[in-house]
């Protein structure tokens, strides 16, 4: 994963997130998400044992760490996907415990997927206006009239195009989701949760697989996404790229909140040097050779 | 060879009432299976409501025929929440291997002989459809033109079928092009991306499941009005032979379901006229009539095999779909 692209401009960062010492669970001034306790056991393995966190409203926060570190069993936790064994969490001072995933996502908190999930024979406009929220015509007696929902599918036919065209995607907006590469499908992903007007847009590793020039844009919407006062939270590999657009770093290893802070500090606390160059140790996967390449590279680069 | 009555008898199936109720029975699936994604395997359960549920309130209690209509509708409302409540949470093989079981038990409840005084057990119950002739608006006799000559009662289950059948399909159509339809596919092609945008993924599979079931058990009604009701109708492989008429019409289409049905009993009509007439013509010297009406099954499977495998998107299906079917 070499780093080549960064953004056109330098992004304004958000500082004075936090109140305290940068510590793992630091308190936040406004915290939009605050989770307690969340933990989470496979068998024997436990994938996440999160005491303390809370995510900065209004900022960008990357949710980093190795493979393993229960990055994504973290976010099917907090959106629903997926039932903690113990563990509280709220959103905007609402609990979420035992809240299903579609009224976590009608709350305002949107995610995406790592193994993108675009409807693949839903056409590109199709996938796009099933994020709308409130159709009146996805009830099935209100669907039977048209003119009960045509007024309102108009409009959101409207406001799906004008997202298709920021994302660039407007020409293939009667294309099948499946004839697109897997780039556009996670730009589509992205554009369709935005469909909904969140408050909390969690992106699991949007970058991954996407071609050069195709990042440089979802980072750029990233960056939109906060200027137009959405929170973020995303899982990111890509160092450089954290480091550009983050406000904020969380770090997780073996389940745990290891290290949290500002994107150019983090990285020189050694429990997250620890973190990479332990599972580096203990497993032999390729892609973690690749963080400790980014963390040199990041480490070097600070200096 | 008689040539003209082969044809004849083929053409009869174009129109018939059994070629509707397999048309309505398929397309209740295509809710099920082409839209939603959701595998009902029981669909003969379905239908198995909709004859005796019409039938026994008829004959025991003498009920109207529309209240016998209701009768079976909520019987079939009631099934279908029954199986879908449990299952519908769980991966979509636990909804086709309880949809199969259940409708294997509910023919077996109404084949035993315990309970032979309300359905008649194996011989089943005739004479439920008095209450609806009385309406009938044709005049008695045999009439028709051409191949299509049936008498009074016949036209009148073959046009309400057909009247069934086409409100059906409306109603389908009506509803797969709101943004109803479009949650339901969406669900067909990934249920969590579907449930991350905020959509009640299980409250969508369980109308759709009762959806479908509903029109399988108009089709169940449709199916016996020209016959009696016999157990031994509702089997699981009549389940299987709707799924085939449903991939053979195209599984995600309205009309689909339909043309499928008819090409299905043109065709078994066809092979069975052709291979018995052959047999008595002394062609297939080494056959008997028995092993004749057996041949027809086959006839007819490998034309759907062919037909699936050079086109299996069905013959009304979207070409395109097919570039990327996984
Ligand atoms: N459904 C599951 N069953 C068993 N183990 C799982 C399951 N999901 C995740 N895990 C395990 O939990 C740990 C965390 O995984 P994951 O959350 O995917 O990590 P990350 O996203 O940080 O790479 C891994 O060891 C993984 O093997
Ligand atoms: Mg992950």
């Amino acid at each position: 994963m070499s780093s080549s692209v960064t953004p056109t401009s330098k992004p304004v960062k958000t500082t004075g997130l936090h109140v305290g010492d940068a510590a793992p669970g630091v308190r936040k001034v406004d915290p939009i998400l605050i989770a307690d306790g969340v933990r989470r056991t496979f068998g024997g393995l436990t994938a996440v044992d999160v005491e303390h966190v809370e995510i900065p409203r209004g900022a960008i926060t990357a949710l980093i760490g190795p493979n393993g570190a229960g990055k994504t069993t973290f976010f099917n936790l907090l959106t629903g996907f997926d039932k903690p064994d113990t563990g509280t969490w709220s959103f905007d001072g609402r609990s979420l415990a035992h809240v299903p995933a579609y009224r976590v996502a009608r709350m305002g908190l949107i995610r995406t997927f790592q193994l993108t999930k675009s409807l693949a024979l839903l056409s590109v406009m199709e996938n796009m206006k099933l994020g709308a929220k409130n159709q009146v015509g996805e009830n099935l007696f209100r669907s039977l009239i048209p003119s009960i929902w045509r007024k309102q599918d108009g409009e959101i036919e409207a406001k799906a195009m004008e997202l298709l065209t920021r994302f660039k995607l407007d020409a293939k907006k009667d294309d099948y989701a499946a004839s697109m590469s897997g780039g556009q499908r996670k730009l589509l992903e992205m554009a369709r949760a935005l469909m909904s007007d969140p408050t909390l847009v969690m992106l699991d590793e949007p970058m991954a697989g996407v071609n050069p020039a195709l990042k440089q844009s979802l980072l750029d919407h990233i960056l939109d996404l906060k200027a137009s006062g959405m929170t973020v939270l995303f899982v990111e590999h890509d160092m450089h790229m954290v480091r550009h657009i983050a406000d904020w770093v969380i770090v997780m290893a073996e389940g745990k909140v290891v290290a949290e802070g500002d994107p150019h500090k983090v990285m020189e606390n050694p429990a997250v040097i620890d973190a990479y160059l332990g599972a580096h140790h203990d497993t032999d996967l390729g892609a973690d050779s690749e963080h400790v390449e980014a963390l040199k590279e990041l480490i070097d680069d600070e200096q | 060879m008689d040539w003209g009555a082969i044809f004849g008898n083929a053409a009869v199936e174009l129109i018939s009432p059994t070629t509707a109720a397999y048309a309505l029975a398929a397309l209740g699936l295509a809710i099920h299976f082409g839209y939603t994604g959701l595998l009902n395997f029981g669909q003969a359960g379905f239908m198995l409501l909709g004859a005796y549920g019409y039938a026994i309130p008829a004959l025991k209690l003498g009920w109207p025929f529309w209240a016998c209509v209701l009768t079976a509708l909520a019987a079939s409302v009631i099934f279908a929440l029954i199986l879908g409540i449990p299952t519908l949470r769980l991966r979509a093989d636990y909804l086709a291997i309880v949809t199969i079981a259940a409708a294997e038990v509910l023919r077996l409840i109404f084949t035993t002989n315990e309970f032979r005084a309300v359905t008649g057990s194996a011989n089943g119950l005739s004479e439920f459809q008095v209450d609806l002739l009385a309406l009938n608006p044709f005049p008695p006799g045999r009439y028709g033109f051409g191949p299509f000559v049936f008498d009074n009662r016949v036209w009148f289950f073959l046009v309400i079928a057909w009247i069934v059948v086409a409100i059906a399909a409306v109603f389908t159509w009506l509803i797969m092009r709101s943004p109803w339809g479009r949650v339901v596919k969406g669900i067909r092609e990934d249920e969590d991306a579907v449930r991350a945008l905020g959509k009640n993924v299980y409250s969508y599979k369980i109308q759709s499941l009762i959806l479908g079931g509903l029109l399988g058990t108009l089709a169940g009604i449709l199916f016996v009005l020209p016959r009696a009701v016999v157990p031994s109708y509702f089997q699981p492989t009549l389940t299987f032979v709707i799924y085939a008429v449903l991939l053979l019409g195209g599984a995600a289409t309205i009309l689909g379901p339909i043309v499928g049905s008819i090409v299905f009993w043109v065709l078994l009509s066809f092979f069975s006229g052709f291979v018995s007439r052959a047999v008595t013509a002394g062609w297939f010297p080494f056959m008997t009539q028995v092993q004749a009406g057996q041949l027809r099954f086959i006839l007819v499977g490998v034309a759907i095999m062919l037909i699936v495998v050079f086109m299996p998107q069905g013959l009304l299906g979207n070409k395109k779909e097919l570039a990327f079917v996984k």
